[in-house]
């Protein structure tokens, strides 16, 4: 089976869960409903062969709605079959269904979204920060976290500083600009970054 | 005699008996025994471990007795990236190090934070304990942590404590 007869076979199956589709460069992606997505990955498993839960990861659209993005990349061993999904997720109730009853895996991928990102798993067994140690008050990848850090404290535990970043040599900076702009190896020697703007978090 | 050259001794007029301060003497023992704490925590390790071992040898400056309990150290060697979540750990096992001691910020990260200008890593192991040795490099050589180990010794043959107290007691008498 490959990736598009399950697609084809997922959208036979959950007509009103699949909002989009997508495919390139052969490789195929879904955008199902938030709150059918462990329907979904439950009968792609049981059913469709995909055994295996390669990773879990998160998209910040900062400014768009839904603001998050999460991202599930399904392999199945027997067939060579990559498909991916996506669900929406709003900054309000920041939650998406756990589907580490399915994958084990899983159980690790979705803590590390949770302590970088922020979005909670309902119904994890284990739900805890798995890099930054807890107690850390931020989710320190969505992008309206600074590069440089936040200070914080933890007494006993761990403290943390903003570190110093002055425009160096690796910081891409953020304008209006493209991708080229931001770039800092597109920077000619000399030449002063503009300045950093972040958005305050609430 | 100064204390910089506590050698100079002359077996055939001196026989068994050797005169010299006791700083020199004290100097002399702990800069030639520095018993290190490897706080390995990224490759800089690599580099302190390959100084250990036959080809660089660093056991031909008396610090090859690396000792994995803080009670027994000398001198803790920080090799590698200091991240916040290890920050206070590293602290701990300054503090359970017995006086005197010595520290080595070993390599970029421990030394500045490094390339890593992150909300994660401490911008440097001086932030929080005292460096007497800092090391470039990323990483270092085994040579260049030699070179390092060597100025610590410099740095310790230097010191008065002995006489520094002695002061203390006269002035206080």
């Amino acid at each position: 089976m490959t990736a598009a007869d399950a697609a084809a076979s997922l959208s036979g199956k959950f007509p009103a869960a699949i909002t989009a589709e997508k495919e390139f460069r052969g490789e195929r992606t879904l955008v199902l409903r938030a709150d059918s997505l462990h329907d979904v990955c439950a009968f792609a498993k049981e059913s469709l062969g995909f055994d295996y839960l390669i990773d879990i990861s998160s998209v910040d659209h900062f400014g768009a709605e839904p603001r998050f993005e999460v991202v599930y990349e399904l392999y199945s061993m027997n067939d060579g079959a990559h498909l991916r999904l996506k669900i929406p997720v709003s900054e309000d109730d920041c939650e998406a269904a756990t589907v580490s009853d399915i994958w084990p895996t899983a159980n690790w991928h979705e803590r590390e979204v949770f302590d970088l990102m922020g979005i909670r798993f309902q119904g994890h067994p284990d739900l805890r920060r798995i890099l930054m140690w807890e107690g850390y008050p931020y989710h320190p990848l969505r992008k309206d976290f600074p590069l440089g850090g936040r200070p914080s404290d933890v007494p006993g535990l761990a403290f943390s500083e903003t570190a110093p970043l002055a425009g160096g040599p690796f910081v891409t900076v953020p304008t209006d600009g493209t991708t080229q702009v931001r770039e800092p190896r597109a920077r000619h020697a000399g030449e002063t970054p503009g300045p950093a703007k972040f958005p305050d978090e609430p | 005699m100064s204390d910089q050259s506590p050698l100079s001794y002359d077996s055939k007029s001196e026989g068994n008996i050797i005169f010299t301060r006791l700083d020199a003497a004290i100097n002399w023992m702990r800069s030639n025994s520095l018993w290190p704490m490897p706080m390995g925590l990224a490759c800089c390790a690599i580099e302190l471990m390959a100084a250990g071992a036959a080809r660089y040898d660093i056991s031909r400056f008396g610090a090859e007795v690396m000792r994995f309990s803080p009670r027994q150290s000398d001198v803790m060697i920080v090799a590698g990236t200091v991240t916040y979540k290890m920050a206070l750990a590293v602290k701990r096992i300054w503090d359970q190090m017995p006086e005197p001691k010595w520290c080595i910020a070993m390599g970029a990260c421990a030394s500045s934070g490094g390339m890593y200008r992150s909300y994660a890593v401490l911008q440097g192991i001086d932030r929080l304990i005292p460096v007497d040795v800092y090391i470039s490099g990323c990483p270092p050589r085994p040579e260049a942590l030699l070179d390092g180990l060597m100025m610590l010794q410099k740095k310790i043959m230097g010191e008065h404590a002995i006489a520094d107290q002695k002061k203390a007691l006269f002035e206080a008498v």
